[in-house]
């Protein structure tokens, strides 16, 4: 099977296997005995090293189980914060985020806030000057935006984001999820309050993320009990998956300038060749994640084509799938005004070889053909 | 071969008889709501979230390869659009049918031999026999629960690219039993009875959320106003139940629905023996493989006209486009939309879905 689905996970380093399988039972990094405190001294080391490659301080890193709990910490935390303090109940939001913001936000809306969507061109890169306007207005508890977009691959106009976000005086929360360890990226320059960020998207184990929360931000708890982490994240801490999680954090720092090259010329081929199919258009702005390539086919199938791909052993992705295993129509296509044509995302990692790109470029073409003729 | 798996017991027999067959064989769970999230609650409806992960899980015991597609939208033109139309039309149709044709065996079936397999395998209880003319659609062992009824719709071509491995199943026991042998947790599973994009089973309300109320009258035989209804499509021939009626009935016995007029929006009532159709007929007929030759001179064959009803003997012949169906004795509870299947034995010859009746009061005398 060849991976083409490395955004949505991509295989565990092998350092990492290597650490897991080595790893010495741990106390509970909150028992203050001497085992605890071998624990804790674990913990915090992780948390030191993570800080290190997030260009943050580690007070500033809260770990949480993933990108989705980091997201809904920001977003609610945040916004109940501004609320009770009288600061505003609005959010500003691109309508192509990723859905772990997207039903945040819906459900803050129950709760009273007020949503103040911003658009996105056809590359489902964010209007900033919508963006800033909607934050001028006033009123804002809090302000969102992808770093990259986890879709199509666009990056997004993050200077002019938290310019604007500054000159409002409204925290500005990254969704880094997708773009941590594949583009630069240290927190202290962003000029963001908060930033999430996820362990599986760069090689570590599933299940552990971390939520930057900057020294300054007000934010509330979603989860309560024994005041672990600045009483934002309380319950028993995971030392060694935060430890797993520096350690591929720091690999991928480490190779970060030559995959990035590596991975940017694949999948440009790649798209080189998606370009010249029938019925096929590409949605990335010029400046974008170097391992996705992202295409849309008109008249086509996405689960036909996604099983040809399947069949003949690619992984692909053809966008989030609900909890009864539907593909759901993507609302970032649809964002960069493209409806009724099949999304294919082709990402690719770390183990990608230059083989497997050429398999890939072989198999494409007529599975496209194929899928438009279903 | 591709397999439908409901997330029922028997699709998932199914599928695993054909990967013991030898077949490579993919799962497939076909989403038809509109609304795939819901979970299930009573009676097991389709397109639940637990049916996906109970057929998923089937499909893990087996190690084949699952997806889960969406067509919805096929659904909700060409089952559930198509039932709510035809009862605004006052004709009663059998959704499970419209599904087997316009999905399962259309979309679906199209899908797979688009995609390269060679059939689609599902645990309807039924059988295809190749006989001399091609293949021909008999019912299944167990009669309890044949489901050749809902099948007859099928064409040849269709026919030629399913296969029912439940077909010589003796009992649904049996099948339980298997599914509990390999260990599948939803061998206890019930069955399905309701119309799964019904799951409450309150016909009437689904049709008034979408058909609003139309009033009209209710008139009897001769034309005389016996009462007044919110809306034709709460009615179906033969139904007696929810007829409230201001004028009573002249002898006194119970009065019976005997006609649904759309466009006159009026209901027909009448006494129980109003109710018996010497003739059917229809014109969208199909032969479930090649047409039998009989069918031109006029045929003996027996007739069954509800999924559960009793098959009765009938004469049939195609006069033209039409096929017109004369029961040995007359015959109650046919509905226009109704599809009557024709049977010579066990083996299917094809149906008709019914456009008129002629009661057997009515009927010419034979001379």
């Amino acid at each position: 099977m060849h991976e083409f689905d490395h955004a949505a996970a991509t295989p565990m380093r092998e350092s990492v296997r290597q650490a897991l399988a080595d790893a010495e039972p741990l106390a509970n990094p909150a028992s203050t005995h001497r085992a605890g405190q071998r624990a804790r001294a674990v913990l915090e080391d992780a948390r030191e090293r993570l800080a290190g490659a997030l260009g943050a301080h580690p007070t500033e890193v809260v770990l949480t189980s993933g990108g989705t709990e980091s997201i809904n910490l920001a977003l609610k935390g945040s916004w109940w914060a501004a609320r009770d303090e009288g600061r505003g109940t609005a959010i500003v939001v691109p309508v192509a985020e990723h859905h772990a913001t997207l039903d945040a936000v819906a459900w803050l809306e129950a709760q009273g806030a007020e949503a103040r969507w911003v658009g996105v061109d056809a590359h489902a890169v964010t209007d900033a000057d919508a963006f800033g306007a909607a934050l001028a207005t006033g009123g804002a508890a809090v302000a969102t935006m992808l770093v990259a977009s986890n879709e199509v691959g666009s990056l997004q106009p993050v200077g002019a984001v938290a310019d604007a976000s500054a000159r409002a005086g409204v925290p500005l929360h990254l969704d880094a999820v997708g773009a941590f360890g594949h583009v630069p990226l240290r927190f202290a320059e962003t000029g963001a309050a908060l930033m999430s960020v996820a362990s599986h998207k760069i090689g570590g184990p599933h299940g552990v993320g971390a939520l930057v929360v900057r020294r300054d931000a007000r934010l509330q708890a979603l989860h309560h009990g024994g005041g672990q982490q600045r009483g934002l994240r309380s319950g028993t801490q995971d030392a060694l998956g935060a430890s797993l999680f520096a350690l591929a954090a720091e690999e991928a720092l480490a190779e970060l300038d030559a995959e990035a090259t590596r991975l940017h010329e694949l999948t440009t081929r790649i798209l080189a060749l998606a370009a010249t199919l029938p019925g096929v258009r590409l949605l990335a702005a010029e400046e974008r994640l170097p391992h996705i390539a992202h295409l849309v086919v008109e008249g086509a199938s996405g689960e036909a084509l996604q099983f040809l791909l399947d069949e003949a052993g690619f992984a692909v992705s053809n966008g989030s799938a609900c909890s009864a295993g539907v593909a759901r129509e993507s609302h970032v296509v649809r964002a960069c005004g493209v409806e009724g044509a099949a999304p294919l995302r082709l990402s690719l990692g770390r183990t990608t070889t230059e083989a497997e790109v050429e398999a890939l470029l072989a198999a494409l073409p007529p599975a496209v053909e194929r899928a438009r003729r279903l | 071969m591709l397999a439908a798996m409901s997330g029922g017991v028997d699709s998932a027999v199914a599928a695993a008889r054909a990967v013991d067959a030898g077949h490579e064989v993919v799962g497939v769970h076909l989403a038809l709501s509109r609304m795939p999230g819901t979970l299930r609650t009573g009676s097991r409806g389709c397109c639940t979230v637990e049916d996906a992960m109970d057929a998923r899980r089937v499909a893990d015991r087996l190690g084949i390869p699952f997806y889960v597609w969406d067509f919805s939208e096929r659904f909700a033109d060409a089952v559930v659009q198509d039932f709510v139309d035809e009862y605004a039309a006052g004709r009663t149709p059998n959704p499970c049918l419209r599904c087997n044709e316009r999905i399962k065996f259309e979309a679906l079936l199209d899908r797979a031999i688009g995609l390269g397999f060679d059939r689609v395998v599902t645990g309807h209880y039924a059988r295809v026999e190749h006989g001399p003319a091609g293949p021909e659609l008999h019912r299944a062992a167990d009669w309890a629960k044949d489901q050749s009824y809902v099948l007859g719709v099928l064409t040849g071509e269709q026919l030629e690219h399913c296969w029912f491995p439940l077909a010589d199943t003796p009992t649904k026991a049996e099948v339980r039993a298997e599914a509990a042998e390999r260990g599948f947790l939803l061998a206890q599973k019930p069955d399905s009875h309701d119309i799964c994009f019904i799951p409450d089973g309150d016909t009437r309300g689904f049709l008034a959320e979408r058909l609003g109320t139309a009033p009209g009258e209710i008139v009897d035989r001769d034309g005389a106003v016996v009462g007044t209804h919110e809306g034709v499509h709460g009615y179906t021939v033969g139904q007696r139940r929810g007829l409230s009626l201001g004028v009573p009935s002249p002898d006194g016995r119970p009065r019976f629905v005997l006609e649904v007029k759309p466009s006159s929006r009026q209901i027909v009532v009448g006494p129980k023996e109003a109710l018996a159709v010497a003739r059917l007929a229809g014109t969208r007929v199909s032969h479930a493989g090649a047409a039998h030759p009989g069918l031109a001179a006029g045929i003996d064959v027996e007739v069954q006209i509800r999924a559960h009803a009793d098959p009765v003997p009938a004469r049939a012949q195609l006069e033209g486009d039409e096929l017109v169906i004369d029961p040995v004795a007359p015959l109650t509870g046919v509905a226009t939309g109704q599809s009557a299947v024709l049977y010579l034995g066990t083996r299917v010859l094809g149906q008709v879905t019914i456009d008129r009746t002629v009661a057997a009061d009515r009927a010419p005398q034979p001379a």
